[in-house]
């Protein structure tokens, strides 16, 4: 069968043997927990809890700030320790819950509705209720997604286990062990969308798990699997789009416009435990992994644990690492420290021994246009790189550098190793910033 | 917590292994065939020439770097590249002076003063092989075969001589060090395809619009053997596979270098046909890289999800 991509794209080395066969184990955190109020994108959740009190696992300790934003739950029970800033993944200090943790998980009761009676609003309030975001890294809240402008233009709920970030591999354990808590989960958006058909993306390099899938879906006329060819960026929404339904969107768009709906796998299985279980998001799966890591693991994680408990838990390091990387290597943010809490969107702990960013100093560009043909939207990186770098941004625009989605491919392919990809981000950043002054 | 900070850095984390210094190596693996054929057929001098070219290039490079405080960059290869391809530009039997003079504008004049690597608006070999032309024309075109000085395959074409085209092919011609077998050269641009080093569009699209254009402008019609001599004959496999695919000096898209092999295929023939010599490869290369800029301007690629309309863009 012929398999679905995009035009563009690198092939980095994939690194998943570390943890792909790492079945999915809890870790539950000893110390405290520290849950910042920005885990997602849009405005941050307000502490609804004051230093002091006393919390179960599964409750409440922050509200939604606007629609955009997401409600934030105790990981564990205990109490209330304070509300400061304190340093995230993404290496900003962020107002925090820290909650001491007394080690015994006493949980609220969780009680939701039979799913046979209730109705697609109370569905997308369970969900938001819930605190819900992308859990494959970028944290938008996924009610909002859920909710565009016309439902009924929504055709394809397309499910995102391509997972193309290398050394990751929290997707496929999900879809190894528990594909039927995936397809259940797909089953309630499909629901929410009448005409809407699902597709299963995923990777050919995941065959063991296109098989899981496939084998569930077989006879169901609204569920198919995709296998996708094995190439980064696969699993970009842009790229995903294009490679499941042949239908593209610019910065411009949202997926809805081209009557998609994308999520990924861990979210799909947090949906569902949302609606069917009531329970909130106040767990994820963590891939702690690399090459400076002992047993590469698969921990199903509190939010807000200490990543240093995580380290710990997987056998810590076997060498001393150069980087560590929330997420993966490709998109993924360098930390300078690992005294971190796991926060929603922490997909991937990856150590890596050696840095191949600081080993290679970068030299001059000798337009060899690797970094064009593997660009998956189509852009000039050698020629929009030197306009950032020369703060010539209305000239950036106009060649459509706000059209980059920093997915790194053209740093990675860069013989002259340059820092394409940051001077993209640079630019961006300063388009966007620009429009909103306009 | 002080005591060991990580690095950071902006993603990617990971890099491919490929860099400058391998390209410019796959490169010259991709001509050595022809070298060494050139100093088979052409002996000793022609290896002396080759090596004086090398030699100065990257010592020109090297002491340049020095006097400016810049950094050496010698090691990226890229100077014994543009040596290695101005020796094969030249005939074999040239004083010694020649390539040393020609090293020095290839280096100094065309890449460094620029700004080098990357930064030249014409190919420095090629550069320096037109510097030379015109100012040592004679030298330039005296050609010795089996000891005796002979006309080039192409001269014998201008006169209206017919041409063997099997040994046209298989290089046991007079000619350059480096231009006079065809398959020889074909080979390693295969080997540069294969590499990924090099696109095929501008050599392919180039030797095409070239045979076009002498069948029908060259009098003989579709003679085959008429087109051959041209495809197979004078500068135009050295100049197609390895100077107009010069990274720095071609367009960066697909589009634009179809536009660019085009526009060197119709210069070339017109040189051969139209000019006053008989060879026309070096000036039509030159000529279409410094028309590069231009070409850029008019083929920025569409992005990925933006619908061009007339008048602009319809969805931004």
């Amino acid at each position: 069968m012929a398999l679905f991509t995009f035009s563009g794209g690198v092939h980095p080395d994939d690194g998943k043997e570390f943890a792909k066969n790492s079945p999915i184990t809890e870790y539950l955190p000893k110390g405290d927990v520290v849950l910042p109020v920005g885990q997602h994108i849009g405005a941050p959740a307000k502490p609804i809890v004051s230093k002091g009190d006393k919390v179960l696992v599964g409750q409440k300790v922050a509200e939604a700030g606007g629609f955009v934003s997401a409600n934030i739950f105790s990981s564990v029970s205990g109490t209330v320790k304070a509300i400061e800033p304190r340093v995230t993944p993404a290496g900003a200090k962020v107002n925090s819950i820290v909650i001491e943790n007394d080690g015994e998980f006493k949980e609220v009761d969780f009680e939701a509705k039979p799913y046979e009676s209730m109705s697609k609003e109370e569905v997308l309030s369970a969900i938001k209720e819930a605190g819900i975001v992308g859990l494959g890294g970028a944290g938008f809240p996924t009610h909002v997604k859920l909710a565009p402008k016309d439902p009924d233009a929504i055709e394809y709920i397309i499910v995102n286990g391509a997972e193309c970030e290398p050394y990751i591999t929290g997707d496929y354990r999900i879809m190894m062990e528990t594909p039927e808590l995936l397809i259940e989960g797909l089953n309630i958006v499909l629901d929410m969308f009448p005409k809407a058909k699902g597709i299963i993306g995923v990777e050919d390099n995941k065959k063991d798990a296109i098989a899981k899938v496939e084998a569930l879906v077989k006879g169901d006329s609204r569920i198919s699997v995709a296998s996708l060819k094995t190439k980064y960026p696969q699993g970009a929404e842009r790229s995903l789009i294009y490679a499941t339904t042949g239908r593209s969107i610019n910065s411009s768009m949202l997926p809805a416009d081209a009557g998609c709906i994308v999520d990924n796998v861990a979210t799909i299985v947090a949906i569902k435990e949302a609606v069917k279980d009531g329970k909130p998001l106040y767990q994820r799966l963590v891939t702690v992994t690399g090459d400076a890591i002992a047993n590469p693991s698969n921990f199903m994680v509190r939010t807000g644990t200490n990543v240093n408990e995580l380290i710990e838990a997987a056998g810590g390091f076997k060498v001393q690492p150069e980087k560590v990387i929330s997420g993966g290597p490709m998109m993924g943010m360098a930390m300078f420290t690992t005294d971190v809490p796991a926060v929603k969107t922490f997909s991937s702990f990856l150590a890596l021994s050696k840095d191949e960013v600081s080993a290679n100093e970068p030299s001059n560009c000798i337009r060899c246009g690797r970094c064009v043909s593997v660009c998956p939207q189509k852009l000039m990186p050698a020629k929009l790189s030197v306009l950032a770098d020369n703060n010539e941004f209305d000239e950036f625009e106009r060649l459509y550098g706000a059209e980059c989605v920093e997915c790194g491919c053209c740093s990675y392919i860069c013989p002259a190793k340059r820092n394409l990809a940051q001077s993209m981000k640079t630019g961006r950043k300063q388009v966007l910033a620009n429009r909103r002054k306009r | 917590m002080s005591e060991s900070l990580y690095h950071v850095s902006a993603n990617p984390h990971v890099r491919d292994h490929g860099s400058t210094q391998k390209i410019m190596l796959d490169v010259i693996i991709a001509l050595l065939p022809a070298a060494i054929f050139g100093i088979y057929i052409f002996g000793v001098p022609a290896a002396i020439t080759i090596v004086i070219s090398v030699v100065t290039c990257v010592a020109a490079e090297y002491v340049y770097q020095k006097l400016m405080k810049q950094p050496v960059t010698v090691s990226d290869l890229s100077a014994v590249l543009t040596g290695l391809l101005l020796a094969l530009n030249l005939p074999a039997e040239v004083p010694f002076w020649l390539p040393v003079l020609g090293g020095l504008f290839a280096i100094i004049v065309v890449k460094q003063v620029f700004g080098g690597l990357g930064q030249n608006f014409m190919n420095p070999a090629l550069g320096a092989r037109c510097f030379l032309m015109i100012s040592f024309a004679a030298r330039m075109t005296t050609f010795t075969y089996d000891g005796v000085t002979t006309a080039t395959p192409m001269a014998a074409l201008k006169a209206g001589e017919s041409v063997d085209v099997l040994k046209l092919f298989q290089g046991f011609v007079p000619g350059t060090i480096g231009e006079t077998s065809a398959i020889l050269l074909i080979i390693g641009g295969i080997y540069l395809v294969i590499r990924k080093v090099i696109s095929p569009i501008i050599p392919c699209v180039y030797v095409a619009v070239v045979a076009v254009f002498v069948a029908l402008f060259g009098g003989h019609g579709l003679d085959i053997n008429f087109i051959a001599s041209h495809i197979f004959g004078g500068g135009l496999m050295l100049g197609a596979i390895f100077m107009a695919t010069d990274y720095v000096t071609s367009p960066i898209t697909d589009k634009g270098k179809v536009i660019y092999a085009i526009l060197l295929g119709i210069l070339t023939g017109t040189f051969r046909l139209f000019g006053p010599m008989s060879e026309g490869v070096s000036y039509s290369i030159i000529i279409a890289n410094l028309l590069v800029p231009l070409i850029e301007k008019v083929t920025i690629p569409t992005p990925f999800g933006i619908v061009k309309t007339k008048g602009g863009k319809s969805n931004e």
